[in-house]
């Protein structure tokens, strides 16, 4: 049984990090696709349509990328969580069915028509199917994001005797207080990551000394985005998350900020420090005392419950996984902005494309979008631990009853292996598409 | 209400396998007959521009019966659980096999690539119609073994296949003689009907060859399909009574055998379109008179120990189906509009469309 559930968790965490590498990229990318499109509608400089076109050709990998590997999430509800999709699926099957409804439909229809279509159909209907796939990747979003705070902080529902969900009201699923500000705070993130990337590929040009006019101009408009992004990725939508933890998982709250004991004045801000689950303390920390109750509640002695005020069967089960996502996110974030602002600054005098070490760094940061993206959403789905509908459901509940471990196991290593097989294809596909460049190939 | 899903979701099922049946079925015309490079380009791309948006319509079946049958999605999937991973899998070889060809000009990668979507499409074709297989035959619901059930009544696991072989065994597998008679008539169906999307959408050299190969599976199909009704009634003695009870039922079997009928003059049909709608109409045809058979219940139980799986003791609530029900009709709408659209501009024979570099 412990085997069982170790092996469906260990199968979804796989699936869904590998999957969540690429609609990541292609929900921020379609508004840097959204906006290049439009500055070529206001200002007819072929650039900035060449741009567009490039990125969608990045978008389309992404996209092929997104797709074979979201189904088998879809269907993993039922083949590894059965018993969770039989007691839930009255409520969490409305928001899953929607997004293919809604977003999934949009998306594929008019992304073929923004990749073949633009001679056909004349410059602005081109730039309507550019946003109208922009707008279904961000409805897809929204409806996962429905789903998941559904699960986090569940509402509207009503259980049965038989322990099944049924909904109850189907509007408080979208009005839910958790769904908000982790959407904007998600999305927002996802503008990181595909800015950083837009950047990054700018850089690339530019310190090459290849196509620079396009290396430039992706270089600006990365930087801008990214530090916009950055910015709003931690203020206000990050904050607002973290007090929404607070308020309704003060466990998962305490685990994820390392406070193992509650202190009778304001709670300190642990900014490094290793968990030490047999002593029940952080090693070698170093923190800021009062500052995690000021920003939490905006007093300064405000009391914060610690991880000793709750019984071990209520606490996630892994703090030392959730502690270190949670500190890699915020601190990888704060990083952004820092890079950012100084780019910026640098872009505001004119010298930006001359500081080869800020270039370089630019160049190199790409993975980490990714890996704070990642880790928000360990931080998310750790803390929710070791519930799957919080305080209702528990994950040990929710798997499947008749999947033996051994079969978990067997296409747990199949995914793996042919994970591997699409990641290498997926590198040297974009390496090939950035390689060649948005510069238009005379045939 | 459950009707009225169950209904709809057969719709989206069957568009499913209408649509991306045709991107199956030119896997497979592709892998046999397909000789020429340009060829093997065309018929390659005839698939590729379409498959993903055709992928959706599994997606969206798969996020209604998830909402509108939430046990009988918990029970399929956990049941059918090793065969449904590898139809996952295969999935990711046919649709990267279609994306990758293109992207370098060696032969070598071309071929793998080829390989990849043709052997994979095939082996879609035959699995999704042991799917089919097994949910007329029915499984072995609560895992009974001498009377006793190892789990509540309306969860399963199957193996790949039983030592028997044999769609009688009291714990049948995925794989028995008879799920794979359903196989092989859908691999049949779906290549007719993916060599018949390639007659409509390609200027291909082997266009004129094709509409003898339609004609040759069509006679195979033709037995098959006599021999296949045989065995039916002997796997599901019951599966008549629906059409007797509710006799406008049989416009189901009738749209089947339009198709097949029709297919024998394929050489004479001179709008490529019409042979299309043709086999259209057999897989239509095949799917609803399937299920036709077998409602309410969508999944037979092979014991006595525990009742058939059916969309009444399946379903969500009333009220999250009535509710679906609202947003169902505007993203239905909102679908058709896109999709004449879709149809108004990507029209037509595809041969100089640029795609994959």
């Amino acid at each position: 049984m412990e085997d069982m559930l170790f092996y469906d968790r260990l199968q979804f965490a796989f699936t869904i990090t590998f999957h969540y590498i690429f609609p990541q990229l292609t929900m921020g990318l379609s508004l840097l696709i959204v906006y290049f499109k439009w500055r070529y509608l206001r200002n007819n400089i072929e650039k900035y349509n060449n741009a567009a076109k490039f990125f969608m050709k990045i978008f389309a990998i992404n996209f092929t990328m997104g797709v074979v590997t979201g189904i088998p999430m879809e269907f993993q509800f039922g083949t590894n969580w059965a018993k969770f999709s039989e007691l839930t699926g009255g409520i969490i099957g409305q928001t899953l069915a929607m997004e293919g409804m809604f977003s999934f439909f949009l998306e594929s229809s008019f992304l073929a028509l923004f990749i073949f279509g633009e001679k056909l159909m004349g410059q602005k209907l081109h730039f309507l199917t550019g946003f109208l796939v922009f707008l279904g990747s961000w409805a897809s979003g929204w409806f996962i994001l429905a789903t998941n705070a559904w699960m986090q902080h569940p509402v509207g529902y009503e259980i049965l005797d038989n322990g099944k969900f049924v909904l109850e009201n189907f509007s408080a699923i979208f009005t839910n207080p958790w769904l908000l500000p982790a959407f904007l705070h998600n999305q927002l993130a996802s503008v990181v990551t595909s800015s950083f990337v837009v950047a990054s590929i700018g850089a690339f040009y530019v310190l090459r000394n290849k196509q620079t006019d396009y290396g430039k101009l992706f270089l600006k408009t990365g930087v801008i985005f990214g530090l916009i992004s950055s910015v709003l990725v931690a203020f206000p939508t990050g904050d607002w998350n973290a007090k929404n933890v607070a308020k309704y998982q003060p466990a998962a709250f305490a685990a994820m900020e390392g406070i193992f004991e509650t202190e009778d004045a304001g709670a300190e801000i642990v900014l490094i420090g290793q968990p030490n689950m047999v002593e029940k303390k952080l090693d070698n920390k170093i923190a800021v005392p009062n500052i995690l109750s000021f920003l939490t509640y905006q007093e300064w002695d405000k009391q914060i419950t610690g991880m000793d005020q709750f019984e071990e069967d209520e606490l996630p089960d892994n703090i030392p996984a959730l502690y270190y996502s949670y500190h890699i996110m915020v601190g990888l974030g704060t990083i952004f902005i820092g890079v950012m602002a100084l780019a910026l600054f640098f872009l505001w005098r004119k010298k930006l494309y001359n500081i080869k070490p800020l270039l370089w760094t630019i160049m190199f940061l790409v993975p980490f979008p990714y890996i704070a993206n990642l880790t928000g959403w360990y931080t998310a789905e750790l803390g929710r631990q070791p519930y799957l509908v919080y305080g209702l459901l528990r994950t040990s509940d929710g798997i499947s009853p008749t999947v033996s471990s051994g079969n978990t196991l067997f296409t747990l290593l199949g995914f793996v292996a042919l994970y591997m097989l699409l990641g290498l294809l997926f590198l040297v596909l974009v390496g090939k598409t950035i390689n060649q460049g948005p510069k238009p190939q005379i045939h | 209400m459950e009707i009225f899903w169950y209904v709809i979701i057969a719709v989206v099922l069957a568009v499913f396998f209408v649509l991306d049946g045709y991107d199956f079925g030119t896997g497979i015309i592709h892998l046999f007959f397909a000789k020429k490079e340009k060829d093997k380009e065309v018929i390659a791309k005839s698939a590729g521009l379409f498959w993903d948006s055709n992928e959706v319509w599994l997606v969206a079946a798969g996020g209604m019966l998830f909402m509108a049958f939430p046990t009988f999605y918990a029970s399929v999937f956990s049941g059918f659980y090793l065969p449904l991973i590898i139809v996952l899998w295969l999935i990711v070889f046919r649709a990267i096999g279609l994306e990758f060809r293109g992207q370098f000009k060696y032969q070598m990668w071309k071929d793998i690539w080829d390989t990849s979507f043709g052997v994979s499409s095939f082996l879609l074709a035959l699995f999704f119609g042991i799917a089919l297989g097994n949910i007329v035959r029915g499984v072995n619901l609560g895992s009974v073994e001498n009377g006793v059930s190892a789990h509540e009544g309306h969860y399963f696991f199957l193996p790949l296949w039983d030592s028997s072989f044999s769609p009688l065994s009291e714990t049948p597998g995925v794989i028995d003689w008879f799920t794979i008679i359903i196989g092989l008539i859908s691999v049949v169906t779906l290549s007719i009907h993916g060599a018949n999307w390639v007659i409509l959408k390609t200027n291909s050299s082997i266009n004129s060859k094709l509409k003898g190969v339609i004609f040759k599976l069509n006679i195979a199909l033709t037995i098959l399909t006599i021999f296949s009704l045989f065995v039916w009634q002997i796997v599901n003695p019951n599966s008549l009574d629906n059409f007797i009870d509710k006799p406008y039922l049989i416009v189901f079997p009738i749209v089947y055998f339009t198709g097949l009928i029709g297919l024998f003059f394929i050489k004479k049909i001179k709008k490529n379109s019409h042979a299309f709608v043709l086999s259209t109409l057999l897989i239509v045809g095949g799917i609803t008179s399937s299920l036709a058979s077998l409602f309410p219940v969508i999944l037979p139980s092979v014991n006595d120990t525990h009742e058939h799986l059916t969309i009444y003791n399946t379903a969500a609530s009333e009220y999250g189906l009535s509710v679906a029900l609202t947003w169902g009709i505007i993203g239905f709408i909102l679908l058709f509009v896109y999709m004449i659209i879709q149809k108004r501009l990507m029209g037509g024979k595809i041969d100089n469309m640029d795609y994959g570099h």
